[in-house]
């Protein structure tokens, strides 16, 4: 599983960063790393262009994944930065700065915009393979997702938007049905195609969503 | 209108339905023009609901405007801009204001459309509103609450004959016949030997099928429209009778093919009725039906 992010425009930072002049910078060893959104190589880039633009860097780290209870004694190994920064900048997706967020008082400022839950598909190609709605209907689906791979999250077969196998929205892009279809008549299991869906429970349970594995 | 939509799909007749575009704005004009212009020559008449996810006047106030105007209405529904508390509301609207056509349309994707930005909702499908419809006539809502005082519809939903592959296409018409549509309105069919085959299929099944017909304007439109629109492809034969018609002729060349296969498939009886969509050119539906042998009325 990797959080995949894109980097937010430095003109969209700087306007976070307006009046607070000295900043911290986190980065994230895992999966900002391998999407190259906030590695080492990223932060210090990152720390460049802030030089640039006259702010002063009081110090950098990568902690090696963000999101997780380790970030607490990383971020104490840098508290003489942070202690002397006005803001931190974390280069992680949202799950990082969360975390951060919950150890320091200081304004955090996300460098990064998570786009979603995605698998590489070769080195630098990340595909969006689940919306984490809470109710996995992959076995009735041949595997395929239709909520996250179906623009339109139909869960009871094709819209007209469907043409040659590919999607309206983008020409490029399958139609999650069309897939669907395939892979259940070769495993002779249209019967589950056919299967009327109700309408979907959103309501799994009440945002946010927080669950006790004991 | 003497008779309601329904008595005419059940009376056996050719029937024949078109389609009226909303204004985006405020003026009605032209809309009850064309309201008038058709409303004697046609079964019923469909407003577009957002078509092409471009914000328009809305459907259900064409729908008002043509009951007013001694018509029958077809109030298209999409599931893209409305959850289904929205929908169902809506549907109750509808009933106490007359209207008793409905047709459930997944809805195109916002990002073809002029408010790329919005957010898509999407939360029935189709063949769930078609439910949702059944479900609100037994007197219930979708939470399962009593309503008090309940709706009765003539649904329909629509099917792509045309569709490449067309197997995934015909079980979710299945599942639409279970939900409970009784129509079906058909995107443009230009291939009688392919629709022919779909309707063998279709008459299995204890529903209409109305079959969709767009009016060709020119050579150019048409090789757009296989191009780009899903499920449509004109064949090449009629993309040359349109670029072979005289110069300002293409469109009366449009009219002349539209109105020969309303005959084809009426004198055939390959199927129980059109739906005339003439996308901006409401205008010349009468000469199309005219085209077409079928006298007013």
């Amino acid at each position: 599983m990797k959080s995949i992010t894109k980097q937010k425009a430095l003109e969209e930072i700087e306007e976070q960063m307006e009046g607070l002049e000295r900043v911290c910078i986190i980065g994230c060893g895992t999966c900002a790393t391998m999407t190259r959104t906030g590695g080492r190589e990223e932060v210090l880039d990152m720390k460049e262009r802030l030089e640039g633009v006259g702010k002063m860097v009081t110090g950098w780290t990568v902690i090696p994944t963000a999101c997780d209870e380790m970030t607490e004694i990383a971020l104490r190994q840098n508290n003489g930065a942070i202690q002397i920064a006005n803001c931190i900048l974390v280069m992680s997706c949202a799950l990082g700065v969360h975390r951060v967020v919950s150890y320091i008082d200081k304004p955090v400022i996300p460098a990064l915009d998570t786009l979603f839950i995605g698998v590489e598909d070769s080195p630098g190609n990340f595909r969006e393979v689940c919306a984490q709605c809470g109710q996995c209907l992959l076995g009735e689906t041949a595997g395929i997702c239709p909520i996250t791979a179906c623009h339109k999250g139909l869960v009871n077969g094709p819209c007209g938007g469907t043409n040659n196998g590919k999607c309206e929205v983008d020409k490029e892009k399958d139609c999650a049905w069309a897939l669907i279809y395939q892979r259940l008549e070769k495993q002779g299991r249209l019967n589950l195609m056919r299967r009327y869906q109700p309408p979907r429970n959103f309501q799994v349970t009440p945002r946010p969503r927080i669950t006790a594995i004991l | 209108m003497a008779t309601s939509f329904k008595d005419a799909l059940n009376s056996g007749k050719f029937v024949v339905t078109s389609e009226i575009g909303p204004p985006k704005g405020t003026n009605v004009d032209k809309m009850c023009h064309h309201i008038d212009l058709l409303k004697d020559k046609v079964d019923g008449l469909n407003v577009t609901d957002h078509q092409s996810s471009v914000m328009r006047f809305p459907s259900l106030g064409g729908c008002l405007l043509i009951k007013e105007r001694d018509c029958e209405p077809i109030l298209q529904m999409t599931c893209r801009d409305r959850n289904r508390l929205a929908l169902q509301a809506e549907l109750l609207l509808a009933y106490t204001r007359g209207i008793r056509n409905v047709l459930c349309l997944t809805g195109d994707a916002i990002p073809v459309g002029d408010h790329k930005e919005a957010k898509e909702v999407f939360d029935l499908d189709s063949a769930q509103l078609l439910s949702a419809i059944r479900q609100l006539e037994s007197g219930k809502d979708l939470g399962g609450n009593d309503l008090d005082g309940a709706v009765q519809f003539c649904a329909g939903a629509i099917v792509t004959p045309e569709a490449r592959p067309i197997e995934p296409q015909l079980i979710k018409f299945d599942k639409k016949v279970e939900a409970g549509a009784e129509f079906f309105q058909t995107q443009a069919i230009y291939d009688l030997d392919n629709f022919s085959k779909f309707m063998q299929y279709a008459r299995q099944f204890p529903v209409k099928v109305l079959a969709g017909i767009v009016l060709l304007v020119s050579a150019r439109m048409a090789k757009y429209m296989t191009e780009n629109i899903p499920g449509i492809f004109v064949p090449q034969n009629l993309i040359d009778e349109l670029a072979g018609a005289p110069k300002g002729e293409a469109l009366n060349k449009g009219i002349e093919i539209a109105g020969q296969m309303i005959a084809d498939l009426k004198k055939n009886s390959i199927c129980d009725g059109v739906h005339i969509m003439a996308i901006g050119r409401e205008e010349v539906v009468p000469d199309i039906l005219a085209a077409a042998g079928l006298s007013a009325g």
